[in-house]
């Protein structure tokens, strides 16, 4: 069913569970080191293995950034709480169970504001709670890399054990049509304050960051939710947008025919933005949580959390309010900068020196531009902060205009230097040798006689074909507010 | 006396002075063992030349000046859980049938290091679930007083060994008794130390919550030795107290009761005990009193509900300990012919692998944790726990330590009780409550029931960390016992 006519019968609920993988060296029960990419199962220990006899022991960087999420989503902490073990059989999971939080998460009751449409919407956090990631399963022959059809399958252990966090939304009525924004400003958000945060590298691709996307439906005027459904595989924000839209659109369709939406997982698939459905469980998986009891209950201070509270960095949406005050930008720029993840290039643009309108006008403009049409993100460009302030600076001092800029910035993309190799090597100076403009000008005049005519007579507005003239005389290279005034001398009028 | 007849600290002595080598002590070992372990099947492994290779380092440690331990060139025997670089360790399973481990146990690194020499690993009931050695994927051990009865479980392999003069010393575990009963039934020392207080690093777990690694020898003050040399804290395991290890060896040396008062539990006698213990049990009381012990009887009436409780503790947490043993990374693998999911290979091999006490119990305790009937079963079974424990705090209040039989009969003949399994977990029916409230406990023989002739165990229970009470009282009964007799109680053993 269309997008529009889905949300003119129905009303959405959200809810996202998100996954980041945690910064810290070692891993989250044992020694082993995190890094990402290194040969299979090369980083593994008895424990991570779960050889018989291993115990965990827990990470206390892993704690300490925990609650550092936490208190950056204004959760309350645990005075004290336990890890439980989820009990499930899989090939990836060493133990067979997973060391996760059950009914006492290190975090709860917290929010996150993010902005939409120029508005404020509240997301309201359950819980945020500490757990063990799997080994990696990857499944040879087959025709689609699943577990089903599959010839058999190979496990790396190094991800087995690595920290990874899962932040629970409670779920999110009321956000009506604009749910999938809604979703992907969250995930956005939240990706900034890890960020921040300084605790992951929060990369959707390389699975550092996942989100589970919940939704429901319910027919408009009623209260009572729907059935929801859990969509899986969602590698990056804008696939956040799209299997929210996917999901709305699909499930209105079901229940728009009298149909019954299933409790399911589902996939999504980036190629056709849709989502299929998940392995069906004919029931619903019991997983005999019961209290870890190889580890000892976590009991922060709460003089200890106090100070890590103090010692929070500024947060994104804090420091976003702050720039925009700074840059002297509108609410609706600075969240379009936002969503175009512009803020940071375009705050070390300023630092470089840059005046915050040029900054801004040419990371969204420009840039941005050829951002889309290489279809990379902004940060990918081949660009740096201090390169555009260079040529601002350029711009500024009357060495370039913006014409001029733009082939600048072509020619540092093209990989041709910096920006001052860029201009001598392509010959773009400004001409402001004030004999050869003259020479120009006279040229230009001569060429375009009646309309030096009129701005004799009066007309100064026909003056900018005259100027137009100039530019294109001079490839652009001229200073086309030096040849206005000598036009209008030369022709013997006054402003 | 010949080596194999002396005491660990005797050994430990002979070695020190350099009257002995530690080769010739393992050798005397090994010759033993060789002699009578066709009769009593208390090992699952033993290698003469890594034994003798491990004897001949210490022998070179000492000639090198090395400053060792009072226990180095002593020969020790492993209960087949700990993990051993150097040796298989099974649990008295077959689905870890050859495993070579890559790495030591605290406990088996610590002794190592300590210079004890390994004889090998003992048998014991499967994953350490029984009270008889019966369960044993390997075959029974049979008592060295009667090899026609248990020798105790589930450190059965480690309790025999040492009274068959195998080996000096050896370690257990002990999660519902299964160091305390052995020892009682075979007539030697076996102490269950605070929880936490001995690393369960690198012993296969079977409750995590309740397992705890402790010490076998003939006399108090071996087991002290052994009890000082591997407890302490341990950063690799979570659960370990980061506190001093109670003075166990000072204690046992003290060995006197003057002025202590000494607390009978009321639940833990009538019916259901068998006469000969009870008969030896009242007479260790009145000794107590004779030393000058103020003896009195407290009542701690949750006891009677520990039983229960631990039959669900226990299977819960092995329900899920046990499910790392699915053929993927290690062990046995049944089924693995190249047309079965891994799903259907797990199932098989645990099918194979697992004896019929293991599975019953992950059967139960899945049972027990699934949705639903987790607050009935499990979440009240915690409850019971905490009272168990609140009643163990009350009588310390009153008194110094605890005293029981450590069981209702003496060893039971081979194959008596193992269709019958709740007659079986009678047997830790007074050692449990100790291990649902962590405290510590010791078993000492305390004399020789009189209708059967077999060993009798006193159990003295102490509050958490105070494990040096248990081997003050039990120093100060074995010495009053052995001048009664003029001996151990394990010179009345008949010969092998």
């Amino acid at each position: 069913m269309p997008y529009d006519e889905a949300l003119e019968r129905f009303e959405p609920v959200l809810g996202l569970e998100t996954h980041v993988e945690l910064g810290t060296a070692s891993k989250m029960f044992c020694g082993c080191p995190t890094a990402f990419g290194a040969a299979p199962n090369t980083q593994v220990c008895p424990v991570c293995l779960a050889l018989p006899g291993s115990l965990p022991t827990a990470n206390a960087a892993a704690i300490e950034s925990t609650i550092r999420i936490g208190l950056a989503l204004n959760c309350s902490i645990a005075e004290w709480c336990r890890f439980a073990r989820k009990n499930y059989f899989y090939p990836d999971m060493p133990k067979n169970y997973q060391i996760s939080q059950y009914d006492e998460p290190l975090c709860f009751d917290g929010y996150l504001d993010v902005e939409v449409d120029g508005k404020t919407v509240r997301i309201e956090i359950e819980r945020v709670h500490l757990e063990e990631d799997t080994g990696k399963s990857t499944h040879m022959g087959g025709a689609t890399g699943r577990i089903h059809g599959a010839d058999y399958s190979i496990v790396d252990y190094n991800r087995a054990g690595i920290p990874l966090v899962e932040i629970v939304t409670k779920p999110i009525p009321g956000t009506d049509r604009l749910a999938p924004e809604v979703a992907r400003a969250y995930a956005t958000e939240l990706r900034e304050v890890m960020r921040a945060l300084g605790v992951s590298d929060v990369r959707m691709e390389e699975g550092s960051m996942r989100c589970d996307v919940n939704v429901s439906l319910m027919p408009r005027g009623s209260s009572e939710w729907g059935t929801r459904t859990e969509t899986k595989n969602v590698n990056s924000l804008r696939s956040v947008e799209r299997a929210v839209r996917s999901e709305i659109e699909r499930q209105a369709a079901i229940l728009a025919d009298g149909g019954r939406i299933i409790q399911e997982t589902r996939h999504f698939h980036e190629d056709t933005g849709s989502t299929t459905s998940g392995r069906s469980k004919e029931e619903a998986q019991d997983y005999r949580y019961f209290p870890e009891p190889d580890l000892v209950p976590i009991a922060p201070d709460p003089a200890w959390v106090a100070s890590l509270k103090a010692a929070l960095p500024e947060l994104p949406r804090v420091r976003r309010k702050r720039l925009q005050q700074e840059w002297g930008v509108s609410d609706l720029d600075m969240e379009a900068m936002h969503n175009a993840d512009a803020i940071d290039l375009v705050e070390a643009t300023v630092a470089a020196g840059a005046p915050p309108a040029d900054a801004r006008k040419w990371w969204m403009g420009e840039l941005a531009r050829r951002a889309n049409e290489a279809g990379v993100p902004l940060s990918a460009l081949q660009i740096t902060p201090d390169q555009i302030a260079r040529v601002c600076a350029m711009v500024a001092g009357g060495a370039l205009n913006d014409k001029l800029a733009r082939q600048v910035l072509e020619g540092v993309l093209n990989g041709e230097g910096s920006p001052d190799e860029v201009v001598s090597a392509r010959g773009l100076q400004i001409v402001n040798d004030e004999g050869e403009l003259s020479a120009i000008i006279d040229q230009v005049l001569a060429d375009n006689a009646d309309a030096a005519e009129k701005v004799r007579g009066g007309k100064i507005a026909a003056v900018g074909a005259l100027v137009g003239g100039v530019m294109k005389a001079s490839r652009g290279k001229a200073d086309a507010g030096r040849a206005r005034e000598l036009i209008l001398q030369k022709l013997g009028v006054s402003e | 006396m010949s080596l194999i007849h002396k005491s660990a600290a005797e050994l430990g002595a002979l070695v020190a002075r350099g009257e002995v080598s530690a080769v010739e002590v393992a050798q005397a070992h090994l010759d033993r063992i060789a002699a009578v372990e066709p009769k009593v099947n208390a090992f699952l492994h033993v290698d003469a030349e890594t034994t003798l290779a491990q004897a001949r380092r210490v022998d070179e440690r000492r000639a090198a000046g090395e400053e060792l331990g009072p226990l180095a060139g002593v020969p020790i025997a492993h209960k087949d859980v700990f993990t051993t670089v150097d040796m298989p360790t099974t649990a008295g399973s077959k689905i870890l049938e050859g495993w070579r481990p890559p790495y030591d146990a605290t406990v088996t690194r610590r002794l190592r290091e300590a210079g004890l020499v390994i004889l090998g690993k003992t048998n014991l009931d499967e994953f350490a679930m029984g009270s008889s050695t019966e369960n044993s994927a390997y075959g029974p051990t049979r008592n060295p007083w009667d090899l026609s009865r248990i020798p105790g479980g589930s450190s059965g392999g480690s309790s025999a060994a040492v009274a068959a003069y195998q080996a000096p010393l050896s370690t257990g575990t002990d999660t519902g008794g299964s160091i305390r009963q052995p020892a009682a039934v075979t007539g030697i020392v076996g102490m269950k130390p605070t929880y936490g207080g001995s690393s369960r690093y690198g012993l296969i777990a079977f409750a995590s919550s309740l397992d705890t690694p402790g010490p076998f020898a003939r006399d108090v003050m071996d087991a002290a030795l052994l009890h000082e040399a591997f407890s302490g804290h341990d950063a690799l395991d979570s659960t370990s107290i980061d506190a001093p290890v109670p003075s166990v060896v000072e204690a046992a040396r003290q060995g006197d009761v003057a002025g202590l008062r000494i607390g009978v539990v009321k639940e833990f006698g009538g019916e259901g005990y068998q006469a000969g213990v009870l008969a030896r049990f009242h007479e260790t009381v009145e000794l107590l009193e004779t030393l000058g012990a103020k003896v009195v009887e407290v009542s701690c009436p949750s006891f009677t509900t520990a039983l229960p409780a631990y039959y669900l503790i226990a299977p819960s947490e092995c329900s899920s300990n046990l499910a790392r043993f699915d053929a993927m990374r290690y062990g046995l693998r049944v089924g693995d012919d190249g047309t079965r999911s891994a799903e259907e290979v797990m199932a098989l091999t645990r099918a194979a692998g697992f004896g019929p006490e293991v599975k019953r119990r992950i059967i139960l305790g899945t049972y027990a944790l699934s949705s639903g009937y987790y607050d009935a079963y499990y979440g009240q079974a915690q409850k019971v726990r905490t009272l168990i424990a609140r009643d163990f705090q009350a009588a310390f209040q009153q008194v110094d330590v605890l005293i029981s039989p450590t069981t209702p009969t003496t060893a039971f003949p081979i194959g008596e009780r193992a269709d019958d399994p709740m007659a079986m977990y009678l047997a830790d029916l007074c050692t449990i409550p100790s291990n649902l409230a962590g405290n510590a406990a010791i078993s000492v023989p305390c004399g020789l029931a009189d209708e059967d002739g077999l060993p009798v165990g006193l159990q003295i229970m102490a509050p958490v960390l105070g494990d040096d009470r248990c081997y003050r009282v039990g120093a100060a009964v074995e010495r009053a016992l052995a001048d009664r007799w003029g001996g151990g109680l394990l010179a009345k053993a008949p010969a092998l």
